[in-house]
């Protein structure tokens, strides 16, 4: 079992912007104490001059000419998914308490 | 069961000949599709536009037009495939009612050979599991036994193809998903090599190591649908060239030697399971096929690896659901800040919250190096392991899953046991290698699978002994 203490979760939820209610920091604190605990068996294992792998199958520099595609994909059908629109904006709540 | 509906192949040319129509294959899956509701396999139909879908190809065929290599085939797309018709939710409350404002790549390719999406299937939550238990809508019933699992997270896919709704259905496969339900209903899973298919339009899980798939009823059919989606994309830029060959008119023998992986029938496999493997084997052996052990020592790890990278790839896929531009928002907020927070809290089932705290936890400072520099050189390991092995066999096999089927309920309260499902699976979401599960018998009244892995961009390879492989278990 890892250590991972209450103050840990509320500090993690804070990071991930999720509000978490008191019975599920206290979940939390117990799975992942029991999920992190199980990972750590990675710690036991000789990675001596070995280089991490992002990209399996070799790909570099994926790119593309910097221009105007038109995928002919609809204005109005991307925009009616928007919780909130005004004035053909995307309206969200005010950022300063 | 015998299965209403010929190969996909044969389905296209009888209506390309004029001798069914498309109409009459849809109606045949939709009338299944409710006569099977209790099952919880589909999310939603998709009728309207499968009927005018089918109206337009009999007519092209009635006017004596080529119709396409899938004409008025009906099939199934995992909900986390943007598709019009119905919406796409990924099985998550905060894509309840999101309408795709445009379609994925996979099914533009297959819908310009003619093939109809009839239905959306269930899923675990944003693929997050191996039970569709987390599926914020509904549990998937297993097509051979309502009490147990159809495994997950394509499990609503699965399911589908086994209850006979459509000839083929798609999923995704980032740690086991196509391939551990397909075990479990005892459908064919085929997980591609990673970058084969476009990703373009299918909600991102895991985006090392995502990849799209078909379920089938047999290798032929995986492979018809793999050949119409696989290809380099644009809109995709880890797409790989597809292989010069195709992946259709599959003939060949089967190949002189094999490789066992030690570590997939050592202790922790359910015994009976183990037996119907071995006895896969030994039908390769009176055909001569030599057979040798091989051992992928870093195996052992590969668990560990994927549990950190894919919680540290989900933490970031899934921040873009903020409750701002799309998706459910908590709308009595009054800053900004607290509309994230409640919308997510509230969007969000247990599991997708339980892996973006540990995604956080893994990737947040002082932890990063530790776990996922740490998890990532751990993958270079395992695949050194891999394409050593793949110098002395072109084919590893064994068990896709260590078990069979479980009990509705049995793991849901303890998320580590769940997980470790997936342990045979993770292995060639790692390596980027294709994999496939292929029905090989039962073990305790319920279907087991055999695993298959290749070499990246082998998958025509694999494909051909899986054919001839299926004709031997058969």
């Amino acid at each position: 079992m890892a250590d991972i203490s209450r103050n840990d979760i509320v500090k993690l939820a804070r990071l991930a912007r999720l509000e978490l209610s008191e019975a599920e920091i206290d979940e939390y604190v117990l799975e992942m104490s029991e999920i992190i605990g199980y990972v750590d068996l990675l710690q036991s294992v000789d990675v001596t001059g070995l280089k991490p792998t992002n990209q399996v199958t070799g790909l570099t520099n994926v790119t593309r000419l910097d221009e105007v595609v038109d995928y002919g994909y609809d204005l109005a059908a991307l925009r009616s998914n928007v919780p909130g629109m005004q004035d053909d904006h995307i309206k969200v709540r005010r950022m300063i308490g | 069961m015998q299965s209403q509906w010929p190969s996909i192949c044969a389905i296209a040319s009888a209506v390309q000949a004029g001798t069914t129509s498309a109409s009459e294959l849809v109606e045949r899956a939709l009338i299944a599709i409710a006569k099977k509701d209790e099952y919880k396999a589909i999310i939603a139909t998709t009728e309207t536009r499968a009927r005018q879908r089918a109206l337009t190809i009999d007519k092209q065929v009635s006017d004596g037009l080529a119709v396409g290599r899938l004409a008025g085939v009906p099939f199934i797309a995992k909900d986390n495939f943007l598709v019009f018709g119905a919406d796409t939710t990924a099985a998550s409350n905060i894509l309840r009612g999101f309408s795709a404002p445009y379609q994925s790549v996979a099914i533009e390719k297959l819908e310009a050979e003619g093939a109809i999406c009839v239905a959306k299937a269930n899923l675990d939550a944003f693929a997050h599991g191996s039970s569709t238990e987390n599926s914020d809508f509904m549990t998937t019933k297993n097509p051979h036994d309502s009490t147990r699992v159809p495994g997950g997270s394509s499990g609503g896919s699965a399911a589908a193809v086994m209850l006979d709704l459509a000839p083929f259905a798609l999923g995704t496969d980032t740690g086991g998903s196509i391939r551990l339900p397909a075990s479990y209903c005892g459908a064919v899973g085929y997980k591609p090599t990673y970058g084969l298919v476009s990703r373009s339009g299918v909600v991102a899980m895991a985006s090392s190591t995502d990849v799209i798939g078909p379920l089938t009823r047999s290798v032929e059919d995986a492979a018809m649908v793999l050949d119409v989606m696989a290809g380099k994309d644009a809109l995709d830029g880890t797409t790989i060239e597809r292989e010069s060959a195709g992946y259709t008119n599959l003939a060949g023998a089967l190949p002189s030697k094999v490789g066992v992986i030690k570590e997939y029938m050592a202790e922790g496999i359910d015994p009976a399971v183990k037996g119907q493997i071995v006895a896969a084997i030994d039908a390769l052996k009176a055909r001569s096929v030599e057979v040798v052990e091989i051992s992928l020592p870093s195996l052992s790890a590969a668990l560990a690896a994927y549990y950190i990278l894919c919680p540290a790839e989900v933490s970031s896929n899934l921040s873009r659901y903020d409750g701002q531009r799309f998706g459910h928002s908590d709308l009595e907020a009054r800053t900004l800040d607290e509309s994230y927070g409640r919308s997510r809290s509230t969007g969000f089932g247990r599991e997708a919250k339980r892996r973006i705290m540990i995604g956080t936890y893994v990737l947040s400072s002082g932890y990063y190096d530790a776990y996922y520099v740490k998890a990532q050189t751990v993958r270079t390991k395992l695949i050194a392991e891999f394409n050593e092995a793949f110098q002395s066999v072109d084919f590893l096999l064994g068990p896709t899953a260590p078990n069979t089927a479980f009990k509705i309920g049995e793991n849901i309260k303890d998320p580590l046991q769940m997980y470790l499902i997936d342990i045979l699976t993770v292995a060639a979401n790692l390596v980027g290698v294709p994999a496939i599960s292929l029905p090989a018998g039962s073990a305790n009244d319920m279907p087991v699978g055999l695993q298959i892995m290749a070499a990246q961009k082998n998958d025509r390879a694999l494909l051909t002994f899986a054919k001839a492989y299926e004709e031997l278990l058969a």
